[in-house]
């Protein structure tokens, strides 16, 4: 199954992370958080790379219903 | 009464008064070519070289002035070698592996091409249009003064056309008057605004981009340049919303700027306000000539079909994509490969009329392909939402310090041809691998002993065979399949291997005269072979 997005909890410690997530964008104009969460965007695509997972995730991104 | 359209810059086919014009009833032609633009006269190169009589009609005498394309894709020069015109458009063409990409004031990150070896012709070259015309009308004369039935008639303008179940009657314009032919069949090669299509009545379609760009070329007086490709994204001087620097022959170089839709063209074209954006973006004590200069917009459009019975259309008549990625006049050339050898063999009747809506099938897929790519590359050079920007900026501020993003930047996907995967022409593929020459592709060349492969396998079918054994020849419904015997003895660098053998000890491929690969097997068998050949002919 690795080609299926997970979609249930995968992230250690979830309140960090979100912290994290929000404190990367203190401070930054409305211009600037968007570009940021672009590049972030990116990133994680990158990351991933697998281009099935990248087509669910952007489905999920979307919330559509399958 | 008869104006030219644009200015010449080499006269090539004055104006000359054929006795068809006074002929009591119309000539008939066997091939007429509406348009001498390069695809035109590709057109004629490929039926001459077959014997086929072919007649070009152009409303002006020679190539226009002004370098409209400049890149020349591989397969572009591949095709016009088999015409015997491409080598001196590799003499005097530039080859640049070098590019830059900036974004805003800054370099965000360089690239060389590093083209993969074992290639009679490189992945690509600048020259302007009017030298690559002029090299196929070299050719063209060359042909015609050894016998071959081809002519081209100038300040020949097309005006009506009748279309008739057998033939297409043809209403021509001259300085003396009109008159009228006769042709069996009709390439209309007229060019993006086609006057053909509109006489006929065909549709164009597709999307026009709200978008203008100025085209200057420039002679360096001064400056040592290098010979590299530089775009910028949002460059902060010289105002332009993108630009594309590159360097052609004879010291000239291509600028491109991105000026916006709501332009006064007539005060962007004035000499001081080109001098003006170009200043700003050379920066201080460039010194230059102005060479041509031109404001072009674009669209990517494409006829429903590119063959109406005994007429068909071929280059930017047929199709027409945006300049980002050169695929127009690259295109173009890969249209006649692909008609001229089944108009050839219809016209000798070894063929059924029915190959000939192959043509149209084949090409359409390489037509969208090319409109796909050149869009995709226009949306992100010229972002169409807010959202689009936004990510085409990520990337390229990602791209200064990271490689993974610079794959998404798009400035221009180089042209390279196109596979006929599904083509009703191919059989089914016997071996797995490799990839890239699998039925319906465009045989990569290879480097044998001191030659290439690719002039080996022109103008006729080949049975290419690798290590394995089969006939030197075999007829099959009149066509003839002569064998081209090849084994690892004669692959000393590994390309041919890697290219038509992969992991397998043998290979034979069927390949079409256009270098396509129409079937291939691990060994010879007789019946799929000639079943094979039948197919490829349009008789299964
Ligand atoms: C700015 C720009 C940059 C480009 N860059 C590239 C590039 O880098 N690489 C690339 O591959 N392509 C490029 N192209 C596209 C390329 O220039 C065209 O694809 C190519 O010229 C098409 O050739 P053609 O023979 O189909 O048409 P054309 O070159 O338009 O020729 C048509 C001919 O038909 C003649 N004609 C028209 N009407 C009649 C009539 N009624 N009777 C008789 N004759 C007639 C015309 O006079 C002309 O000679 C570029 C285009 C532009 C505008």
């Amino acid at each position: 199954m690795t080609d299926t997005l997970t979609l249930t909890p995968n992230i250690d410690s979830p309140d960090d992370f979100y912290a994290e997530l929000i404190a990367t964008h203190d401070g930054l104009s409305k211009d600037d958080s968007d570009a940021l969460n672009a590049r972030l965007v990116l990133v994680l695509a990158n990351h991933i790379g697998n281009r099935e997972i990248l087509s669910q995730a952007l489905a999920a991104a979307a919330l559509k219903q399958e | 009464m008869f104006d030219d359209r644009y200015t010449l810059a080499y006269k090539r086919y004055p104006y000359q008064k054929s006795a068809d014009q006074d002929a009591a009833k119309p000539v008939r032609h066997k091939v007429v070519v509406m348009g001498g633009g390069p695809i035109g006269v590709a057109t004629a190169l490929d039926l001459g070289r077959q014997g086929i009589e072919t007649l070009v009609l152009d409303d002006h005498e020679g190539v226009g002035m002004g370098s409209r394309a400049i890149c020349f894709s591989k397969r572009c020069l591949e095709i016009a070698d088999r015409y015997g015109a491409g080598k001196p458009m590799v003499e005097k063409g530039v080859v640049w592996n070098l590019g830059k990409v900036f974004h805003r004031d800054r370099k965000v990150f360089e690239f060389n091409l590093l083209p993969e070896e074992g290639h009679e012709f490189p992945a690509f070259i600048n020259l302007q249009q009017p030298y690559f015309e002029s090299y196929m009308l070299d050719r063209f004369e060359e042909l015609q003064a050894n016998g071959a039935p081809i002519e081209v008639r100038g300040k020949n303008r097309v005006e009506n056309v009748t279309v008739h179940d057998d033939h297409v009657e043809i209403g021509i314009l001259t300085p003396d008057g009109p008159y009228k032919i006769e042709a069996e069949w009709l390439i209309g090669c007229d060019g993006a605004s086609s006057p053909l299509r509109e006489m006929l009545g065909y549709e164009f379609t597709g999307k026009v981009f709200q978008d203008s760009f100025l085209i200057a070329d420039i002679k360096m007086k001064n400056n040592d340049f290098p010979t590299e490709r530089w775009f910028w994204f949002d460059p902060s001087h010289g105002e332009g919303a993108s630009t594309l620097l590159h360097r052609q022959p004879d010291d000239v170089w291509r600028v491109d700027f991105q000026i916006g839709w709501d332009v006064d063209r007539k005060e962007e074209m004035k000499e001081e306000n080109i001098r003006r954006r170009l200043d700003a973006f050379l920066g201080e004590g460039v010194e230059y000539d102005m060479v041509w200069s031109s404001i072009y917009t674009f669209q990517c459009k494409r006829m429903d079909s590119f063959r109406h019975g005994r007429v068909f259309f071929a280059g930017d008549s047929a199709h027409q994509v945006s300049p980002f990625g050169a695929r127009g006049a690259n295109s173009g050339m890969q249209d006649v490969d692909n008609l001229g050898w089944k108009l050839g063999l219809v016209i000798n009747g070894k063929a059924p009329d029915s190959l000939l809506d192959t043509y149209d099938n084949e090409r359409i897929h390489g037509a969208d392909e090319n409109i796909l790519n050149s869009t995709r590359s226009t949306d992100f050079i010229t972002p169409k939402s807010d959202m689009s920007k936004l990510f085409r900026d990520a990337v390229l501020d990602l791209s200064e310090q990271y490689t993974f993003a610079r794959p998404l930047v798009n400035s221009g996907r180089l042209s390279v041809p196109c596979t006929y995967d599904g083509s009703p022409l191919n059989s089914p593929d016997a071996m797995m691998e490799p990839k890239r020459s699998r039925p319906g592709s465009p045989c990569p060349d290879a480097p044998l002993g001191d030659g290439f492969l690719l002039p080996q396998l022109a103008d006729r079918f080949t049975l290419l065979t690798i290590n394995a054994e089969a006939p030197e020849s075999f007829e099959e419904e009149g066509i003839n399949v002569t064998r081209l015997a090849l084994s690892t003895e004669d692959d000393p660098t590994g390309a041919l291997k890697e290219r038509y053998l992969g992991d397998n000890d043998s290979a034979i491929y069927l390949i079409r005269p256009d270098q396509h690969v129409a079937a291939r097997r691990p060994n010879f068998d007789e019946n799929i072979f000639r079943a094979a050949v039948r197919r490829a002919i349009g008789k299964e």
